[in-house]
């Protein structure tokens, strides 16, 4: 199924896009991984691609991959009508040092995780119930003084989402997400 | 993002594997500059359009030492742009643009977004301030390949110089490979100055850029089954089919004559089926002619070659040719359902698509809806027998449409005939009023829109083809956009024919204040012209005025029999609309001929 579906750069046949209403006015959530080379400015074509045509951007991680075949992957969540997602999928390809355009969210199934970093500070009873609920959530303290802790935390968008609401009552101050780093499932 | 801390590591491991099989090969070492000129030679390049500065004196100090390549020194960088488009439009060899950084860059942006909207191949190269200078606000540096990023189809800075052959190399096969464009190499100084290994176009290697050219053959079978049954089927073509090259021209006239379909075209796509062609509904779109845009709406097969949907085309998308199947070849994918969504999507070069396209029909025995095409084209005949082209012209006054209708009866024996136009009110007439033959012959601004292409895109055009006639229909507003450019067609001996329709308005923006803004004319017309003959003779040139419909054709001819640059100042109706005309938003069987204008006028008035 995935390999049928591959979105690869010049082709539209096999595009998932047959699958559902193309017509249809929902706006869906889909997470792409876009492979580039590894070059000077290629993060800015991306970026500049969204901004200029007025797609929007809810996540976005890029590091390299490959060391040998000095490439890149970025990985994109966007928001849109399947259409839009469509021709956000096509305008990527187009760019030159674009080597393939992955849409993970009709490629089959996939795995999506995101890492934050949490800065709660607090004393007494909330600071001993901040180290339960990051227990429960298999968060772990990357840095700890009698005031604060830092915790580190892997997970969905959803459950670092979850995390970041019970810890605000107890003493959260700051958080950092490194946005979703997505693969597809299976070989 | 990770910052690319690497790079040299990796570039040396790059540079080392290159060494290893380059032993074999000639190793030539020479300065950045020279390679530039090199790679130029070796890309087949014999013209380039430039204007010196400071970053770029190592490259002009090496043109200067060789007599390979032609440099044509222009006015305003603006206008080398231009001009690299008309010759790059008229030759269908991507144009080449030298000019200095920081203004001389900036300065290419309008010329550079005009190609990549129109698909013209062009290679800009820029100086840059020295590598350890960047970023540091130095004298006339620009942020170009960021400026440039958005208007170019890809953009390199060159920080070392033995990438910059390879660069220039691969900046060539970008701008021709797949849908052309503009591409963009950023060069600075010091990488000019510095020595290093030049490497030959075929040793330069175009990693992954390799657009497919051939289109799936199950869509083309379901074209062609498509083909077989229509009732109503209607070409429509645009500039992919000139950018394709003449293979392209002459299987789509193959094919058009072959099954005897009805056939329109963009502005863009304007003689790649001849004007004098039966099959010819002329041009659609915004200002096209009624029977092509009433076809394009009652057809049930539109076969979409190389055209792209553009709002200008389409009117009100969601009333577009509401009953149609709707097949679309583009060598993009970008353009596939983009606007319109199309039931028969075919991704590949225009020639080989119709190649095989023709191949399958031919194999499948040639099979057309007879009686379904008879009965369309008598339709047809009924909406061109509404002629709404026609004007009412006048003893006194010289109509800008009989203006034209005078410069092609006089002209179009010339099968050297190259016409450029400026924007506005004057361009959709020329292109309602003169006749294309073939391809390459018609060069304006389509998609940007770009006032002030016209006179240097005809002197690049005369450039490429010093003994043809070129000439310009131009509006006095776009002409004096980019008017310095007179003093290149005088320093070169280019003898553009600029043919101004002169109402003393602007035209267009009139026309729209007139039937939607109740007729206050906001800044729409032309205060304080200066004398157009006394201009051209200011500049070398020869000028001429006519103003009396009776001495047009004298005029025509002298501007003709003239061996140098003309301005004819054809001074015209000022309050002529341009029809027919679909507004802005509507649909494409809401077309607004002369007749209805007043009715139109009144009922804007109320809204």
């Amino acid at each position: 199924m995935a390999a049928a579906l591959n979105i690869q750069k010049g082709t539209s046949k096999h595009s998932a896009y047959d699958l559902r209403d193309p017509n249809s006015d929902v706006i869906e959530r889909h997470t792409l991984a876009v492979i580039v080379d590894n070059e000077p400015g290629v993060l800015a074509r991306v970026i500049g691609l969204f901004s200029g045509r007025g797609y929007n951007i809810d996540s976005l991680t890029v590091a390299e991959v490959d060391h040998t075949g000095h490439t890149s992957r970025i990985t994109i969540v966007t928001v849109g009508t399947p259409a839009v997602i469509e021709q956000i999928k096509a305008q990527l390809g187009r760019i030159v040092p674009v080597h393939q355009v992955h849409d993970l969210t009709v490629e089959g199934a996939s795995v999506e995780r995101e890492l934050a970093l949490f800065k709660v500070v607090g004393a007494g009873e909330k600071r001993v119930e901040a180290l339960r609920l990051a227990d429960i959530f298999r968060a772990n303290v990357v840095d700890s003084t009698l005031e604060s802790f830092v915790f580190e935390i892997t997970g969905t968008p959803q459950k670092v989402d979850a995390f970041a609401e019970l810890m605000r009552p107890l003493g959260l101050v700051e958080m950092a997400r490194t946005g979703i780093a997505a693969l597809s499932r299976g070989a | 993002m990770r910052p690319r801390l690497d790079r040299g590591f990796f570039y040396a491991l790059r540079m080392h594997g290159r060494t290893a099989e380059g032993t074999e090969r000639q190793m030539t070492q020479m300065t950045g500059a020279k390679m530039v000129v090199q790679a130029l030679k070796d890309q087949g390049v014999e013209v380039i359009f430039g204007y010196p500065g400071g970053a770029v004196l190592p490259i002009y100090d090496e043109l200067f030492q060789q007599n390979d390549i032609r440099h044509i020194l222009v006015r305003h960088e603006q206008g080398a742009v231009h001009m690299a488009e008309g010759y790059a439009r008229s030759t269908g060899k991507p144009g080449v643009v030298l000019v200095t950084s920081g203004p001389g860059a900036t300065n290419t942006v309008t010329g550079i977004t005009d190609a990549l909207m129109d698909s013209i191949p062009l290679v800009v190269l820029t100086g840059q301030v020295p590598t350890f200078m960047v970023g540091n606000d130095a004298f006339q540096e620009a942020d170009t390949v960021g400026t440039t990023r958005p208007c170019t189809k890809h953009n390199w800075l060159v920080k070392e110089t033995d990438r910059l052959a390879q660069t220039i190399h691969q900046a060539f096969h970008v701008a021709t490979t797949g849908r052309p464009g503009p591409v963009l190499v950023d060069i600075p100084k010091d990488v000019q100055f510095a020595t290093g290994t030049y490497v030959a176009p075929r040793e330069a290697g175009n990693a992954h850029y390799q657009p497919r050219l051939k289109g799936d053959a199950e869509m083309i079978t379901r074209l062609v089954e498509a083909m077989e049954t229509a009732e109503r089927p209607i070409f429509y073509t645009g500039g992919g089919v000139i950018n394709s090259g003449d293979a392209a021209t002459q299987l789509l006239r193959e094919l058009v004559d072959a099954t005897g379909f009805p056939i329109t075209s963009t502005l863009m796509g304007l003689g790649a089926y001849p004007a004098s062609g039966k099959n010819w509904l002329g041009m659609l779109g915004m200002h096209g002619l009624y029977e092509a845009n009433l076809a394009m709406h009652g057809c049930d097969l539109m076969i979409n070659i190389g055209a792209r949907f553009d709002d200008r085309i389409t009117g009100r998308v969601a009333d577009f040719s509401p009953g149609s199947r709707k097949a679309h070849i583009d060598i993009d994918p970008s353009s596939i359902n983009k606007t319109i969504r199309v039931d028969i999507p075919i991704i590949g070069d225009v020639a080989h698509v119709l190649e095989d396209l023709l191949r399958i029909w031919k194999s499948r025995g040639r099979k057309v809806n007879k009686e379904g095409l008879a009965r369309w084209w008598a339709r047809i005949a009924e909406w061109q027998a509404v002629e709404c082209l026609r004007y009412r012209n006048s003893d006194t006054v010289i109509k800008p449409q009989y203006a034209l209708q005078r410069l092609e009866a006089l002209t179009r024996h010339r099968a050297d005939r190259y016409i450029c136009t400026e924007v506005g009110q004057h361009q959709m007439w020329a292109a309602q009023f003169l006749g294309f033959e073939a391809p390459n012959r018609w060069m304006t601004s389509g998609g940007l829109g770009t006032m002030g292409y016209g006179l240097p895109a005809s002197i690049g055009v005369q450039v490429a083809h010093p003994e043809a006639l070129v000439i310009n229909v131009a509006g006095e507003g776009s002409w004096l956009m980019n008017m310095q450019e007179m003093g290149t067609a005088i320093q070169y001996c280019l003898p553009v024919k600029q043919f101004i329709l002169n109402n003393e308005r602007l035209g267009m923006v009139r026309q729209w204040q007139s039937l939607l803004h109740g007729n206050r004319y906001s800044h729409s017309w032309s205060e304080a012209l200066p004398d157009f003959v006394k201009l051209a003779e200011a500049f070398g040139g020869k000028g001429i005025r006519c103003s009396d419909p009776a001495d047009l054709d004298d005029a025509i001819a002298e501007m003709l029999a003239h061996d140098g640059p003309v301005i004819f100042d054809c001074l015209v109706e000022k309050h002529e609309d341009c029809f027919p005309m679909i507004p802005s938003g509507r649909a494409h069987n809401d077309m607004l001929l002369a007749a209805d204008a007043e009715a139109f006028r009144e009922g804007a008035a109320l809204v």
